[in-house]
Order: C-alpha cells, then structure tokens, then sequence
C-alpha cells in the first residue's frame, strides 16, 4: 500500500524568528550549498563514462588501507614490524597501499589535468588535489625515515643536506626519530585527511567538470559561443 | 552568479542541459576498496617488504675499525663533513649553501648544535670508567695547547691511513700522536663494545629518540658511503628515492632526484645544487598549483586534445 503522507523531518524547521542564529545559519548555507542529493549523488552527467573517473575513487580506496595499516601499526608501536612476522606483513601492506596510493593519485592528476577540470569555477578543487599530493609527500616521506632500519638511515642522512638548505631543517631535524614519527602518524595525516575531505566536497560542490566544448576542429561549439552569459558556477541538475 | 564576459574553453564551461544517468556512488566506493585490498594483499604476499638492519657504532668500529679509526680522528680535528657542515649544526665560515645572495640555511641559524670533537669523541670517552691510562691522555690532551693538539692530530690523522689492523686491534705505524692514539684506541674499543652507540644517543637523558648525532657520526664514515652505494643508493644513482633491493621506493620523488644527475646542478652550481634544486621544485610546484590561473599552460589540454579520448562517446553522440 502506498504510503502518500510525507515522512516526517529528522531536524526540526528552523522557526522564523531563530533564522539570525549562528548555527541556523551556518545549517542553512551548508545545506545551500552541499544539499543531500549532490552530496551522495546517484545520478551523474552522461559524459561522465571513461575509465579515467575511477582513479580518484581508487585514490581514496588507497588511502583507507593506508590508514588502517597504520593504526595497526601503531597499536603494537615502531619497532614491532622488525620483530614479528606479522608485524612485518602489516608493514608490507602499509607499503604497498602507499605506493598504489600514489600511484592511483598521479594517474588522477594527469588525466584531470587533460580534462583541465579546474573550469567552471573549479580552480581549488584543483589546488586543494594539488596540496594534497605534496602534503602526502610529506607524510610518505616521514614515514620512510622512521622505518628505524637502514633505509631510515640512509634517507635521512641523504634528505637532510637538501632540507637544511632551505633553513627549514633548522626545525625539521629528518634524523630525530622522535620528531619524525610524531610528524608521520599524527600532523600529517591529519592535513592529507582534511584536505581530501576538502578536495571531495569541493568535487561534490561543483560536479564533476563538463567536456571541453569544441568540435574536431577546435572551434567552439554554437552552443557555447552563442551563450555570452557565462556561468562559473552552474548547478548540477541530479 | 553569471558575468559577462567572453567565453574562454580553457577556464569556462555552460551548464550541463544533457542527460544523466544511474551512478551509484556507495557501490563504486565499496568496489573500489575490495579491488585495492587485494591488490595490496597480493603485492605484500608476494614482494613483502625491505627491511636491512640498521648501522650501529659497533657494527661499523667492528666491520672496519681502520674507517672508524679515520673518521673519529676528523671529528676530533674538526675536518669531518659534520665539523665544517654549517648551519643548522655549527658555524662554519661559507659553509652554507645560496640562492644568489641569499642563504636560508644562514639565516635559520644553528638551531641543532653539534661539536664532533666533544659529542662524538672527548665527551664519550669521558665517561669510560676504571680507566687510568684514558683518563691521563685525555688529561694531557686537554691540557695542551691548541697548536699542540692540532699538531698530534695531523700527525695521526695522516699515520691512520697507513693503518692495519693484528689480531684484531688496529695498528697504527710509529709516530709522535701524543695522547691521541690512546684516545682513538680507547675510542675504538668503546665502540666495538656498543658503549658508544649508547652514549651517544642517551647524552642527556635515559630515553632517546633523536640519532642525529649518531647518524651525523655514521655518515662521516665511508662505511656508511660504501654500503649506500652497493645497495644503489648513492646520488648518482638517483639516492634517496630507492629503497634496498628491488623495490619501488619514493618512485614520485623522481623529478627532485632527477635535477641532480643533470647539468647544470652537476657542474659549477654543484657547491649549492641543494639550495637550488628545492628552489627549482617550489617553483615548479606553485606553477602546478597556479595552472588553471596561466595563460598558455592552461591551455595545454586543449591543444592535446587527449580530452576528446576522455569525453570520445559525448563527442560522437552529439556528433561535434
């Protein structure tokens, strides 16, 4: 039996006299701008069909083994992997996600880059998958000299003459093992996580970037060159 | 928000009046980390993952106690590659590296002070205990004019070279070394015993987690050096982005590393390569943060036209 009543809110109605609250407010423009169906869409453009889509997900994916890898390697502590067979499979995994990791992220960049999906108003979306890569350079970069085994060794005492030139090592000492970990498993993840979560709600925000509308001679389209008013902030239909 | 101004393909797009289609995004996202799960499972059963022992003071003085002898007499002299780094370590004169006038290396100043010739070698061998003959030679070195020391230092630092090593000591030819082959001697022992790593490391207080004077220590040594380079580690093959054995290592660190194997890094910019080449990669990657913002280099995707691979079925049912 169809049911025809309309299911009842979850969060109340905003009365009219609260809507000068700081909370309605920030609700309401959260809920402007990220509405339910945009921010879990099930439905996307037509044009949205190449394999090329999937490594952002892939990236992602990446990204969630390489934290929980990483919480389990911190339950047991750093020198657990070196004196335990399991502990050494766990650092394995930890491995390899990372380098699927970037992997899956470079390959999201370039093909982003060929669909120069910053138009439309999309530029820090761009920016933010770009500080997201160089933060996370930072962070596999950190976790590699806190390996404590000769590669940590070998990476810090041969990063450190770069980093000391730009006076930054002054602060950023590669070859204190103490600093770094705590630089690996806490400041740095927190600033790729935020600024993946960032870079996805901007991609939610703004949808994902319209084809270049030139034809096969490279002249613009009718369509888009008859429109004079251009939007940089268009909606997305879902 | 509309404005009025011309159409530009590299920074404009119209809104999207086509169609859409199902896209279900919790499915993609599950599929997608199973996909990667395995992949990464299957990766570390097969390849695992490198884990070589660490160099220790002791492994190094009982491996080539002549290289160890070499580099403490260095640091003891203040000639090591530590004793005349600069900034952020001590005050060498010209140490630091510049970009044109500029040193930064300078400018953030020694912020992690290392005297090699009391951290690595008179301040360890100072706590030895039950050790008379030390004790005397480190008295009399202490005692003696700076000339004097400089003078038993030169002497041994050239005998060591020519040095063997019988029955497990190292044997230094016949020289005036004044107190320092006692010294160095002593120095030795404390390291083959692993009292030096020890020391080192718990200077100040009984937890440690900085090693960056043992490691500054360490790679004075060719030891270190030697075995960097038979793992392919070294600079000229691509350092620090490799890992030991085969494996991938910091593969996206590859243009960083490349700059080095290249003129003019590689040249007379060689003294301040490091300075220069993070320059360089800052430059660079602003540049890639700033490309939806410049001219030309925003249109490159245009002009590949790789985009109409992408977007190839949009293309063809609109027929343009």
């Amino acid at each position: 039996m169809n049911d025809a009543r309309e299911p009842e809110s979850v969060t109340p109605a905003i009365h009219e006299e609260d809507s000068s609250q700081w909370t309605a407010r920030i609700r309401n423009s959260l809920v402007r701008a990220l509405p339910p169906e945009r921010l879990i869409p099930d439905r996307q453009p037509s044009y949205m069909a190449s394999w090329i889509y999937i490594f952002g997900a892939l990236t992602i994916a990446a990204l969630t083994i390489v934290i929980l890898t990483g919480v389990v390697l911190s339950l047991e502590g750093p020198m657990w992997w070196h004196l335990s067979s399991v502990g050494l499979f766990v650092n394995s995994l930890h491995l390899w996600s990372v380098e699927l990791f970037f992997f899956f992220m470079v390959i999201h960049l370039w093909g982003k880059f060929f669909m120069a999906a910053w138009r439309g108003n999309r530029q820090l979306t761009w920016m933010t998958g770009v500080i997201t890569f160089a933060v996370s350079i930072g962070a596999a970069f950190t976790g590699y000299v806190s390996q404590t085994n000769f590669d940590s060794q070998w990476i810090a005492t041969q990063a450190k003459d770069g980093i000391n030139s730009t006076g930054i090592g002054a602060f950023f000492n590669v070859m204190n093992f103490g600093q770094m970990l705590m630089w690996h498993i806490v400041l740095l993840p927190a600033g790729v996580v935020l600024i993946t979560g960032l870079h996805i709600l901007m991609v939610r925000r703004r949808g994902i970037v319209p084809p270049i509308e030139l034809d096969e001679n490279g002249r613009v389209v009718r369509e888009a060159a008859s429109d004079t008013s251009v939007s940089t902030n268009e909606e997305v239909a879902v | 928000m509309a404005k009025n101004r011309r159409f530009n393909p590299d920074r404009d797009v119209n809104p999207w009046k086509g169609a859409y289609r199902p896209y279900d995004l919790a499915k993609e996202v599950i599929i997608c980390f199973v996909v990667v799960a395995v992949m990464v499972i299957g990766l570390a059963v097969i390849f695992g993952s490198p884990d070589d022992k660490a160099v220790t003071i002791q492994r190094w003085s009982n491996a080539d106690q002549v290289d160890f002898a070499t580099t403490a007499i260095t640091e003891l002299d203040g000639t090591s590659g530590t004793a005349t780094y600069g900034p952020p370590y001590n005050s060498t004169p010209d140490a630091s590296q510049k970009v044109g006038p500029v040193s930064l290396e300078s400018i953030a100043g020694v912020h992690i002070p290392v005297n090699p010739a009391q951290d690595f070698v008179l301040g360890p061998l100072s706590t030895v205990p039950n050790a008379p003959v030390l004790n005397a030679a480190l008295s009399a070195y202490n005692a003696a004019s700076s000339a004097q020391q400089q003078k038993w230092d030169a002497a041994y630092e050239e005998a060591v070279t020519k040095a063997t090593v019988n029955n497990g000591k190292i044997v230094v030819p016949a020289g005036d070394y004044g107190p320092v082959a006692v010294m160095i001697s002593s120095l030795t022992s404390m390291a083959q015993s692993g009292a030096l790593d020890t020391s080192m490391i718990n200077q100040d207080h009984f937890y440690g987690t900085d090693y960056t004077k043992s490691l500054l220590f360490v790679a004075d040594g060719t030891y270190f050096a030697n075995l960097g380079d038979a793992h392919h580690l070294s600079g000229g093959q691509w350092g620090m982005m490799n890992e030991t054995g085969s494996f991938p290592g910091q593969a996206w660190l590859w243009l960083y590393t490349m700059w080095y194997q290249v003129w003019p890094f590689t040249s007379s910019w060689e003294p301040n390569a490091d300075a220069l080449i993070w320059a360089l990669m800052m430059v660079l990657t602003l540049i890639l943060l700033l490309v939806p913002f410049i001219p030309g280099l925003r249109s490159i995707p245009r002009w590949s036209r790789i985009y109409r691979l992408v977007w190839r079925n949009h293309y063809k049912e609109r027929r343009i």
